[in-house]
């Protein structure tokens, strides 16, 4: 029977790729509805077990930083790397790297799933370890309430076999139990940096938690980080930016010491210095001798991070804002983020450009241009000056932006 | 001359922006020279004496508990500073709750305000989308909207405006909202003011009126962006 779906979901890649979709999911969709046992399993023969990684922000360059860093300790990792992090989206991953024979050589599976597939995932296959990282405003319009989001997070925690590992500093998550749980955290002055979702306009003191931690950030200055373990310190150069990255970081490598419990520190540590950023996830590309960085926005959260990383910066800014239902009809989420501190901002665009506009403008913000059109504004944008460049983007106009950019139609 | 916002709950009734709308009265007042000072309210402070706007904004049914029993307590005093005049703002959860009550989808009934005359229980399911009403007083105003409560007017009740594209009150009888006095309730998040700076502009100069007991006409804006942005919204798919 398995062999019979790894024939029948191969052909099916093959197909639709002949026919011009790179279609991800199209496989995983074939086996789902034939064989819906076939992911349980393959998965669950793997030695080390199965990880999920779930929450609003950094979910991709997280799992990314997890899966680098197992095979640097020698692990052959299995990860869903394409991007679709929907059951069907696994699936396909296997197809796509499953031996016809049925081999599939891989000592662990290092996968991330948004809440709601990682629960329907979780009813499927036993997860081993989950690593939750935040849950934030996102796409209310999808997941109704973020209380709500908490509650599949928790579900997913309730059936993982091995050990949780949860953000103590996010309340939704360290709220949530389980039978073998750890936690990783800030130091009281980076707490103090970090907007919580609760407070990002109005800043309620924040509260020390005193749930013991497996590893903190304890201080960051520019990609200079330090983690703390137990009572170590170590410290490492970064190649992923911004502060969010450094803390799910922390994340990964509470992850990381819990599943290789007799690996040193300083090596993982040490093995996350020259991870980058996930596909669209802080890409920097080189425009006529610039540098121009793509960020992906979702939410107020991860955006007001961003600024705050960014505010001594010396670049210019685009912002470009689309309200498919991949970037959420809502743009409400906005008005949440503080922009005063983001100077040098040189274009709106995207499908809601004019309400970034206004939003900018109710920050008492000068912007020069409102250009709707993405490949229009990328084009002026780019070639307006010498001074390196950064361009914040939702989800869809982050696609667009990389085509154009990669495609380089307009340079 | 400085204008008094109280903004009630802010801590447990903000969803999704609801700063904005703060954010658009304290700025068009800026911009006019007219000072601001906004008091936060939540549950068990002093209310405070001076009040010149009131805003109150949508929660969770989490947050909605929170606040149900300090709300009954200052339901008495809300209704007096409503039904004298005060220019208020009513979104979502605590325009809901200024009504009759709230009956939830498993029968529980939450006492509301009693301020306005609507009722509202709740729905299988959340209406969700871009939404645009045609209203007398401001013409087509633009939003976002996001319950699953559905929301029936009483006889006395006048609704805020008329849905052209989306759901409205209760998805049934295309009103939206209600208008009682200088209140307007209204479910438009996105947030509101912003995009329709009328209504602001309408809160600002009823305080104003309250203050000095006459007539004022507010010193025109440059309002270009707000109102294509609001052309844009209006033309979004729901």
């Amino acid at each position: 029977m398995e062999q019979v779906s790894i024939i029948l979901g191969k052909t099916v890649a093959k197909l639709s790729h002949l026919r011009g979709n790179s279609g991800s999911a199209l496989p995983g969709l074939v086996i789902e509805k034939t064989n819906p046992k076939f992911v349980k399993k393959v998965l669950s023969k793997l030695p080390h077990g199965v990880v999920v990684i779930s929450g609003t922000n950094g979910k991709t360059t997280t799992t990314k930083v997890v899966a680098e860093s197992l095979r640097k300790q020698g692990l052959k990792v299995f990860t869903n790397d394409t991007g679709s992090n929907f059951v069907r989206g696994v699936i396909s991953a296997i197809i796509k790297n499953i031996k016809v024979s049925g081999k599939f050589d891989y000592d662990i599976a290092v996968l991330e799933l948004d809440e709601a597939h990682a629960v329907k995932f979780s009813e499927v296959v036993p997860i081993d370890y989950a690593l939750l990282l935040n849950v934030q405003r996102d796409q209310l319009d999808r997941f109704g309430e973020i209380d709500h989001t908490a509650e599949l997070l928790q579900k997913v925690a309730s059936t993982t076999k091995k050990c949780v590992i949860l953000n103590r500093e996010d309340p939704r998550i360290s709220k949530i139990t389980a039978e073998k749980v750890a936690y990783f955290g800030l130091s009281e002055p980076m707490l103090k940096i970090f907007p919580s979702d609760d407070n990002l306009i109005e800043k309620s003191a924040v509260t020390v938690s005193n749930k013991p931690a497996k590893v903190i950030l304890e201080k960051l200055k520019g990609n200079h980080a330090s983690y703390k373990f137990g009572k170590d310190i170590y410290d490492v150069d970064l190649k992923l930016k911004g502060i969010y990255n450094a803390y799910n970081v922390a994340g990964a490598l509470a992850l990381c010491a819990t599943i290789l419990d007799k690996a040193k520190p300083s090596e993982l540590v040490t093995n996350v210095a020259d991870i980058e950023s996930a596909f669209g996830r802080g890409e920097v590309f080189t425009i006529n001798d610039v540098e121009v960085e793509i960020l992906l926005v979702k939410n107020p959260s991860a955006f007001q991070l961003s600024i705050t990383s960014f505010a001594d910066d010396d670049h210019d800014y685009m912002i470009a804002i689309n309200d498919n239902v991949a970037d959420g009809h809502d743009v409400s989420w906005l008005w949440n983020v503080d922009f005063s501190k983001l100077k040098n901002i040189k274009m709106v665009s995207g499908i809601r450009a004019t309400d970034m506009a206004l939003r900018l403008k109710y920050d008492n913000l000068e912007f020069e241009k409102i250009e709707e059109n993405l490949p229009d504004a990328v084009k002026k944008f780019t070639h307006a000056s010498k001074r390196p460049k950064r361009i914040f983007a939702t989800y869809t106009a982050m696609l667009e932006i990389r085509k154009i950019i990669s495609g380089k139609s307009i340079l | 001359m400085t204008i008094n916002i109280l903004h009630l709950y802010p801590k447990e009734m903000n969803l999704y922006g609801d700063h904005g709308n703060i954010l658009s009265i304290i700025r068009r007042c800026e911009w006019r020279g007219i000072k601001t000072n906004v008091i936060h309210y939540e549950p068990g402070d002093k209310l405070p004496e001076k009040v010149d706007i009131i805003f109150g904004g949508g929660g969770q049914d989490s947050g909605q508990g929170k606040i149900e029993k300090d709300l009954a307590k200052i339901g008495p005093w809300l209704k007096d500073k409503i039904e004298h005049d005060t220019p208020a703002l009513l979104i979502c959860g605590l325009y809901q709750l200024a009504g009759h009550y709230f009956e939830t989808s498993e029968g529980q009934k939450i006492e509301g305000c009693n301020i306005i005359d609507i009722t509202t229980i709740g729905g299988p399911t959340r209406l969700i989308g871009n939404i645009t009403i045609n209203t007398p007083e401001f013409g087509e105003v633009v939003g976002y909207e996001n319950h699953s409560g559905l929301t029936k007017l009483g006889e006395d009740a006048l609704p805020f405006g008329t849905v052209t594209s989306g759901a409205g009150n209760n998805g049934q009888d295309f009103t939206e909202g209600v208008r009682y006095h200088n209140c307007i309730g209204t479910y438009l998040h996105g947030p509101l003011l912003p995009k329709n700076p009328r209504i602001t502009d309408f809160l600002i100069k009823k305080a104003l009126e309250n203050q000095t007991g006459k007539i004022q006409s507010l010193k025109p804006l440059n309002d270009q962006i707000e109102l294509r942005a609001h052309k844009v919204a209006a033309k979004r798919p729901r």
